[in-house]
């Protein structure tokens, strides 16, 4: 490591990436000296974070040449080698964490991640939250923690493994100042532990850029600028940084950007409300989100919400907006009590969302046209809206593009124009300029100013940038779900005597926790406690390790205990099946409906009908009348056989004359009809031996005689045969469903971002993920076994271990299905989807449960055998009724094996280990 | 209520749904090959079942005993020793066995009465019970012919006729065509609706939905009728292309009875989709709750084994399902050409569990939204 503290800790060379079309980096070079805290500065979308992404190795380099730490990135073997000297925390508060894990095994997570014994990890575990002010809230769930501490949990994580080089994506966006605060305390006493340590942070807040040695300025995938912030300004003849940046834009980029004004209000403070809020609470279970908030908004005022994520604002607002029951309070818009019902209250109402919320999938122009047309504005008018929006949100350029493609600042002006489309007399909107950079944020805010001052929109605004704050006409400061202060802007100043907007809110946030007397104690003390964790040698480990395998098993079993309903679902679910399954799949033919078309009606007729009503198998219906209505009833269903009686039947039965009794069976179910024949056939023989009539018919006077041995199920109970059916069945459907979201899901939510900055192999990952739910599905067997012996009384003729042995190579051959499907799929549907296709239909219907696989033709046959069900079900019904043990089954247990090694394999070279 | 906004959400969601090419693919898939592999390759009665003879007598008898082994029933059959009977059935490589001992013939002809062996694999439960039935006949009257020289028998007083109304050839293809359509069918119709809507919980635009002038039944009419109008489309394709055209599989009835019936049935079934969606908070938990309600409403429909084979109280529960009643209904009109005057009750009930389904989902919508915090 000192080889290199000399050198650049990064060296970055004609770095180009290409991203959905566009050039996120446009032959970037860049060298960073080690020991330095670089900011990276610039609007969204400019390509930080895939500058990041790249320097971290969680990015495919696509073209350019990356040196970090003297490794070349390009190589596999140096990325593996340098990654774990590198801590990487993404972008969007606490993404890389798993929710429903608490503090202390969030970070145990990561601490196995880069190969920590149990004796590091705690004292590392201990050493962090102590400094970062965790320690009182190592138990509690990731999700149920503040955007403070979530940063801070973050944080942690990524310096659990002690790094060279830490890269930090906007670790400050969404905090509250106060924690924003501590984070810059808190880097500063790293670096003074650490000096060696290299920090490189991207930020929104152009106020923090001062806190950077050395600062980089991006655009459009370029290096504007780099140096320090006394080089920069004095380069560009400007004193603070925001102005510092606009300065070094390029002309055309500038867009006549000017300073923004606010124009006062016209009129007074007191007109009519808007929206009146009461002592609102929201609970959820015993988590209190909002606690007694109330505020009134007049008409034609812009109502500022300022507070950080997790404060209870988007909370506060989804409840006046009725898309959530307040548990107590109430609130009035325009004088009208909120109601979810009420749409003519909706159609005065705009409304714009903290994430974004239109359809990605559609246009800028489609989603235009589409809400103008849900606010039913009149069909004609609706172009030359759509026109007037785009021209004033300067849309017009991107009209025909897809709004997902969108760089975030452009789908920010959409979602406002969408919000705005009906011309609502209120405006809702909830921190809609987060992660936009400053020039779109201003003008976002002019066209707000706009709708406020010159339409007399009332706006009611949430946000956590201090200087949106300031441009509002009253404010309210939230913190913890409950209103610290409201008022102007100035009046809140004054009130604590503060400078600025942030250090009242700081100082109010103070007194808050003081009043409570929590978590800022704790914070406090972490101040005063400048001691953070020496520099631990580490343990090397490139190869396979089962360290890390076990500590995703242990991660996603932790998960699914924090899941009671998954947990349920897994395991009575398939007990639930299995008795409904048991009972109700069954060939066992009785009860064939009948009804006689007795054309005859003699004593005799009668006679030979007695021997249909006598017998079990048959249940008579009422008679039939005529052919017509015998069509009719074998039409309807009802009726499974029809029995006509011809004339002269009795007197053919005495007189030996040649007459024939019709039966009529219904064929729409092959397989029934064919037993029904059979049971027919039957009864009509019995009857005619009985009587003697039929001397031929009789088998007695056959020369041979048939036995028939029914081999396994000797008493040809449908039982005995479908329960082992069954239970194949289960085994493979619920597992497979349930991994099929595994890899997925971590995609779609963003922890996949460990596995790529993470030393993390893909085996590891995939195996780790699988255990858990090979565990699950064991759990799930022995219970199914046991509903099998003494529910259902199926007698384990086999050995308990052969079966036992094909149900662990069979579960975890589906696990590993669901696994593979996961890791190809894009979206969760789709996986969740395609297992079910993929899977049912060879394990219903060509895996041997219902028919032999012997029996089967065509692709049929080769899906059958190409399945791993049919191998199982081999094991199971084997091992229940055949009586085969071990011995006998090897080859089943040869190709279940070889199918979970090639689902596993084929999953890992499908898994991606880098980011595109 | 306005239809305008029903059409409009509808035509968004369709456009969605394009825009998923995975989807469309596993669409396409579920209508074509998911229909013709099963339908080709698997007998639900006696037919192409695998068979093994022992001839120890090897005589002209066992000879003829074997010829009765015929296709379409039986695959050519095997010859194989007495010691290999008892590996071979337990790898299950045949259903039936038959052992003929020896000095059959001779035996046979001096009247002593020789007893040949069937032995069936009995956990061959569909096939089993057939084939034996099949095989007690033909290996009894077999020698009897055989023996008395072929000639005709004297008639018994009363003989029996027995017909196979509405398929008389008894061709399992054309079963399994026609209830692998509404296998498919109510997959897809749960979830591929239940999905859309926890994908848009999920995306946050659910909310956006409702803080505009819709109510929530419009809401849900559109992921009604968009993605029942695909699957109808796909199901009626895959009726008249696939199972028509290109399996040969007659359709008794009439086509646009047929239709309306999908229609209805795709009302019930992406009814309960939404329903299901609103039980469950995320993705996984929507697979895990709505694959185990699919497999238990399909196997037990009647599509797979008969109804009234189920106890008494099992079939009673089935009824809440609206495939039981969909697969009566499908099976009176394709097999036996019902007209509407016979399965109109068929159609009113799943009709009505359907509109249980969506006011119950209806009922539960708006707090679905607030379920979605995380």
């Amino acid at each position: 490591m000192a080889e290199h503290a000399a050198g650049p800790v990064v060296r970055l060379s004609g770095l180009s990436h290409v991203y959905g079309g566009l050039n996120a980096l446009d032959g970037v070079a860049l060298e960073l000296s080690a020991g330095r805290l670089t900011g990276l500065i610039g609007p969204d979308g400019v390509g930080k974070s895939t500058l990041l992404g790249i320097i971290a190795g969680v990015r495919q380099i696509q073209s350019g040449r990356v040196e970090v730490l003297g490794h070349d990135l390009r190589q596999c073997r140096e990325r593996d080698a340098v990654i774990e000297r590198i801590a990487y925390m993404p972008q969007g508060l606490g993404r890389n964490l798993y929710p429903s894990l608490s503090v202390r095994e969030n970070l145990d997570f990561f601490g196995r991640l880069f190969g920590q014994n149990r004796a590091t990890r705690a004292e590392r575990i201990a050493e962090l939250t102590a400094a970062t002010g965790l320690a009182p809230f190592t138990e509690r769930p990731a999700m149920h923690l503040s955007g403070g501490m979530k940063q801070k949990l973050g944080l942690c994580c990524a310096l659990i493994h002690d790094p060279e080089l830490l890269i930090l994506d906007e670790p400050t966006t969404g905090v509250d100042p106060l924690s924003r605060l501590r984070f810059w305390e808190l880097m500063e006493r790293l670096r003074r532990r650490r000096p060696d340590l290299s920090i490189l942070a991207s930020t929104a807040y152009m106020e923090e850029a001062e806190r950077f040695d050395t600062l980089v300025a991006m655009d459009a995938g370029r290096v504007l600028a780099a140096g320090t912030v006394t080089e920069l300004c004095a380069r560009t003849g400007e004193r603070d940084m925001e102005s510092v940046f606009v300065a070094l834009l390029p002309e055309e980029r500038r867009g006549g950007h000017r300073r923004l004004v606010v124009p006062p209000r016209t009129q007074g403070g007191d007109g009519p409300l808007a929206i009146r809020a009461e002592g609102l609470t929201r609970r959820f279970g015993d988590f209190t989100a909002v606690e007694r908030v109330s505020f009134s908004i007049h008409k034609g005022e812009i109502f500022g919400f300022l507070g950080s994520n997790g404060s209870g604002k988007t909370t506060t607002m989804r409840m006046l907006t009725g898309l959530l029951p307040a548990t107590e309070g109430e609130a009035w818009v325009f004088d009208r009590p909120v109601d979810a019902e009420d749409t003519a209250l909706r159609r005065r109402l705009g409304f714009m969302s903290q994430s974004f919320s239109l359809y990605g999938e559609l246009s800028v122009r489609q989603n235009l046209d589409l809400h103008a047309r849900l606010y039913r504005l009149p069909a004609k008018d609706i172009p030359a809206r759509i026109a007037e929006l785009a021209e004033r949100f300067d849309l017009a350029r991107v009209i025909d593009a897809r709004a997902e493609a969108l760089p975030l600042g452009v789908r920010q002006r959409l979602s406002l124009a969408v919000a705005v489309i009906h011309a609502p007399e209120l405006l809702i909107l909830d921190e809609p300029t987060s992660g936009v950079d400053p020039i779109a944020r201003d003008g976002f805010w002019e066209q707000l100013l706009m709708l406020s001052r010159d339409q007399g929109v009332t706006i009611f605004i949430s946000t956590h940038f201090m200087n949106e704050a300031e441009r509002c006409d009253r404010l309210s400061l939230m913190h913890a779900g409950r209103v610290l202060a409201e008022g102007t802007p100035a009046d809140i100043k004054s009130r604590q005597g503060a400078a600025t907007l942030e250090d009242a809110f700081i100082a109010y946030m103070e007194q808050g926790a003081a009043d409570a007397g929590e978590k800022t104690v704790a914070d406090r003390e972490a101040v005063r406690d400048p001691a953070l964790p020496p520099l631990h040698p580490r343990s090397r480990s490139t190869g396979f390790s089962l360290r890390r395998l076990w500590a995703y098993a242990r991660r996603e079993g932790a998960e699914i205990r924090r899941d009671p309903i998954r947990l349920a679902f897994a395991l009575l679910g398939p007990v639930i099946m299995m008795i409904a399954m048991g009972y109700g799949i069954s060939f066992d033919v009785d009860e064939i409906a009948y009804a006689v078309l007795d054309h005859d009606r003699t004593p005799a007729s009668r006679d030979y009908l007695e021997h249909f009503a006598g017998s079990t198998w048959f249940s008579e219906q009422a008679p039939l009348a005529d052919a017509e209505q015998m069509w009719r009833r074998l039409a309807s269903g009802r009726l499974a056989v029809a029995i006509e009686i011809p004339p002269g039947f009795g007197r053919a039965l005495t007189g030996g004359s040649g007459s024939e009794v019709g039966f009529m069976i219904d064929g729409a179910v092959p397989f029934r009809s064919d037993s029904i024949g059979g049971y027919v056939e039957g009864v009509h023989r019995g009857y005619l031996e009985a009587r003697g009539a039929d001397p031929s018919a009789g088998p007695s006077a056959s020369p041979v005689r048939v036995e028939t041995r029914f081999r396994y199920n000797q008493d040809f109970k449908s039982v005995y045969a479908m329960v082992p059916g069954i239970l194949m069945l289960l085994l493979i459907m619920i597992p497979a469903t349930m991994t099929a979201v595994g890899v997925v899901r971590e995609k779609e939510l963003g922890s996949i971002t460990n596995l790529y900055a993470t030393p993390t192999k893909g085996g590891e990952f995939l195996l780790g993920k699988q255990l858990p739910y090979v565990g699950l599905a064991l759990l799930s067997y022995l219970m199914l076994l046991l509903m099998a012996l003494f529910l259902f009384r199926v007698p384990l003729a086999g050995s308990l271990l052969g079966l036992t042995l094909g149900a662990v190579l069979f579960v975890f051959a589906s696990t590993g299905l669901g696994l593979l499907m996961s890791t190809f799929m894009r979206t969760q549907i789709a996986a969740v989807f395609g297992t079910a296709i993929v899977s049912s239909m060879p394990t219903i219907l060509f895996s041997g449960m219902l028919v032999p696989v012997s029996a089967l033709t065509g692709p049929a046959r080769i899906m059958g055998y190409g399945f791993p069900s049919a191998w199982f079900n081999h094991v199971s019904v084997g091992s229940f009724t055949k009586g085969l043990t071990v011995g006998d089954l090897w080859l089943d247990y040869l190709v279940l094996a070889a199918f979970g090694l090639a689902f596993f394999l084929l999953g890992l070279v499908l898994l991606r280990t880098r980011e595109r | 209520m306005r239809l305008a906004n029903v059409y409009r959400l509808g035509l968004k969601e369709l456009f969605s749904l394009r825009y998923d090419p995975v989807l469309v693919f596993l669409i396409i898939y579920s209508f074509t090959f998911a229909i013709i592999a099963p339908s080709r390759g698997v007998k639900l009665q006696l037919e192409h079942a695998s068979v093994a003879v022992v001839d120890e007598d090897r005589s002209q008898l066992s000879m003829r005993l074997t010829e009765t082994l015929l296709p379409p029933y039986f695959q050519a059959p095997e010859q194989i020793d007495v010691g290999e009977i008892d590996a071979a059935m337990d790898a299950g490589r045949y259903t039936f066995v038959i052992d003929i001992p020896p000095r059959l013939q001779a035996d046979a002809s001096q009247g002593r009465r020789p007893a040949v062996q069937v032995i069936v694999d009995a956990t061959a439960m569909a096939m089993a019970g057939a084939g034996v039935r099949y095989l007690e006949r033909v290996l009894v009257e077999e020698p009897l012919l055989y023996l008395r020289g072929d000639q005709a028998e004297s008639p018994p007083a009363v003989g029996s006729v027995i017909r196979l109304a509405f398929n008389p050839n008894s061709e399992s293809i054309w079963f399994m065509s026609v209830m692998q359509i509404v296998n498919m069918v109510t997959l897809l119709g749960i979830v591929l609706t239940g999905a859309a809507l926890i994908r848009e919980r999920e995306h946050g635009t659910i909310e956006h939905l409702l803080v505009m002038p819709l109510t929530a039944a419009e809401i849900m009419l559109a992921k009604v009728w968009a993605n029942g109008l695909v699957i109808l489309i796909a199901a009626t394709f895959a009726m008249v292309v696939v199972v028509q055209g290109l399996l040969g599989v007659p359709n008794a009835g009439s086509l646009g009875l047929f239709v309306l019936g999908l229609g209805v049935y795709l009302f019930s079934i992406t009814a309960l989709g939404i329903l299901l969606a609103t039980l469950a908070r995320t993705m996984p938990q929507f697979g895990l709750l709505s694959i185990p309600v699919f497999l238990v409403m399909y196997m037990l429909s009647g599509a797979n084994t008969p109804l009234d084979a189920m106890p008494e109280l099992l079939q009673r529960v089935m009824l809440v399902s609206p495939t039981t009643h969909f697969v009566a209904f499908i099976q009176s009109v394709v097999f036996r050409g019902a007209g509407l005057d016979l399965v109109w009750p068929h159609l009113a009930a799943t009709l009505g569990l359907g509109a249980i389904a969506f006011a119950v989902a209806l009922a539960r919508f708006r707090q679905t939204v607030s379920l979605s915090r995380l």
